[in-house]
């Protein structure tokens, strides 16, 4: 009987550890995963950074306002992609881009400020 | 007549008529209280208490009122911690005139980020003022996230489309425009066909003598387009005015005070009662300027405006908050 119970226990355990291995595995491959698909723009001094950002497609871009005034971040491609609400000095906006193409977009408060997203 | 100070062009090296050296000098004393002018190349600075010397009599015209803008209620980094401190100074000032102004004019950033409560603070300062009226053109602070839709609702009664309207006082008649709305990418402010037509209409029925007062935020004259300091189509407005003998541009948005007079047309921007900016280039951007806690007060201020019948120009006094 104890021997029954301890292989039925030695069975559970490693069921039980190839799940847990399983999911560390998984979440080692999510974390490399979101590491690749997020890229950040920087907004400072009345301007984007980089004006510019080439991304592969799935990518989710992320806009973080580091200036002293508020900006927004509205796309000016005719399909109107994205368009964030009013971000004040340290708050963000994202957009994931499922689809190549190019994304213009600028900010609707200080309309000289433009900026772009290559999806390729 | 008292001694006026009076810079001649000394220095023209662009040719452009523009003593820059002459320009920049009085744009310093600008932050202490000056009242500066370009007439046709040369500049005319005249020390604010110098100006109330000698205008008392002309002060005591048939119409005066005050420009305030850009009080950017919800405001609050370092380059001005207290913005409703400062507009209440600015309120303070305005009670303190010799000659109580009949009326207010708000050329928009009311608010700095469209929030009821921003909106309900100023108001609330603005109760305590002595000129009861008020009236307000919206800057692209004042319309976030609603189109306008709160600003309109709030200061718009009365107007058309965008929020644009006219009214008369004695004799000269005023006109509200908006020009921070339908923003462009990489354009500068826009009045749009609409606004266009119905300005059009307004005026033309005016007769040439008629005073013409415009406010709106953004400057209607091409101040600096790098920064969007300008606007689109406000050629096309100007020309429904060339017709009258007197026409006084009223603007806010840069946060500095600056003059320029082309014919019978004089653009003047005022001072914000909530933060400096840079000049024209003289930073990497426009953003909010820190100047030492001390000088804050003298960099902000009011415009104190009058209008004496036969006289051409409105006489449009600067003054800091100091």
């Amino acid at each position: 009987m104890r021997r029954s119970v301890s292989i039925a226990g030695l069975a559970a355990a490693l069921v039980l550890g190839t799940l847990g291995f399983g999911a560390v595995q998984r979440g080692y491959v999510a974390n490399a995963q979101e590491k690749m698909s997020t890229m950040e723009v920087k907004i400072d001094n009345f301007s984007f950074g980089p004006v510019t950002l080439t991304v592969p497609v799935g990518t989710t871009v992320t806009w973080i306002n580091r200036d002293d005034i508020p900006h927004t971040v509205v796309s000016t491609d005719d399909s109107k992609t994205f368009k964030s609400k009013v971000l004040d000095t340290d708050e963000k906006f994202s957009s994931t881009f499922s689809k190549a193409g190019t994304y213009p977009y600028f900010c609707s408060i200080h309309p000289k400020m433009t900026g772009k997203v290559i999806v390729q | 007549m008292s001694e006026k100070k009076k810079d001649e062009l000394l220095n023209d090296h662009n040719h452009d008529g523009v003593d820059r050296r002459g320009f920049l000098k009085c744009m310093a004393w600008a932050g202490t209280g000056a009242f500066c002018v370009i007439k046709g190349g040369v500049l005319n600075s005249y020390s604010l208490s110098r100006v109330s010397e000698v205008s008392t009599a002309d002060m005591m015209g048939e119409l005066s009122f005050v420009q305030i803008s850009d009080s950017h209620m919800g405001f609050n980094k370092p380059a001005n911690p207290d913005v409703a401190g400062t507009l209440k100074a600015a309120v303070n000032k305005i009670n303190g005139l010799s000659a109580t102004p009949e009326f207010m004019l708000h050329t928009g950033d009311i608010s700095h980020l469209s929030k009821p409560e921003e909106f309900d603070t100023v108001d609330q300062i603005l109760k305590s003022a002595k000129p009861k009226d008020v009236f307000y053109v919206p800057g692209e602070h004042d319309v976030l996230n609603d189109d306008g839709r709160q600003f309109l609702e709030r200061y718009g009664k009365g107007s058309k489309g965008g929020g644009w309207y006219s009214f008369d006082k004695k004799g000269v008649h005023f006109v509200g425009l908006v020009n921070v709305m339908n923003l462009k990418a990489g354009g500068l402010g826009t009045l749009g066909h609409d606004q266009l037509e119905w300005l059009e209409d307004d005026v033309k029925h005016l007769k040439h003598s008629t005073s013409i007062v415009v406010f709106a935020h953004i400057p209607l004259w091409s101040v600096y387009p790098e920064w969007g300091w300008g606007t689109d189509d406000s050629v096309q407005a100007l020309a429904y005015l060339k017709k009258f003998g007197s026409v006084t541009v009223l603007n806010g948005h840069i946060h500095q005070t600056m003059q320029k007079v082309e014919g019978n047309v004089t653009f003047h921007t005022a001072a914000s009662t909530a933060f400096p900016q840079p000049a024209p280039g003289k930073a990497d951007s426009p953003g909010p300027m820190k100047v030492p806690a001390e000088q804050l007060k003298s960099v902000l201020g009011i415009t104190d405006v009058n209008y004496i019948q036969g006289k051409h120009a409105l006489a449009v006094v600067d003054s800091s908050l100091v």
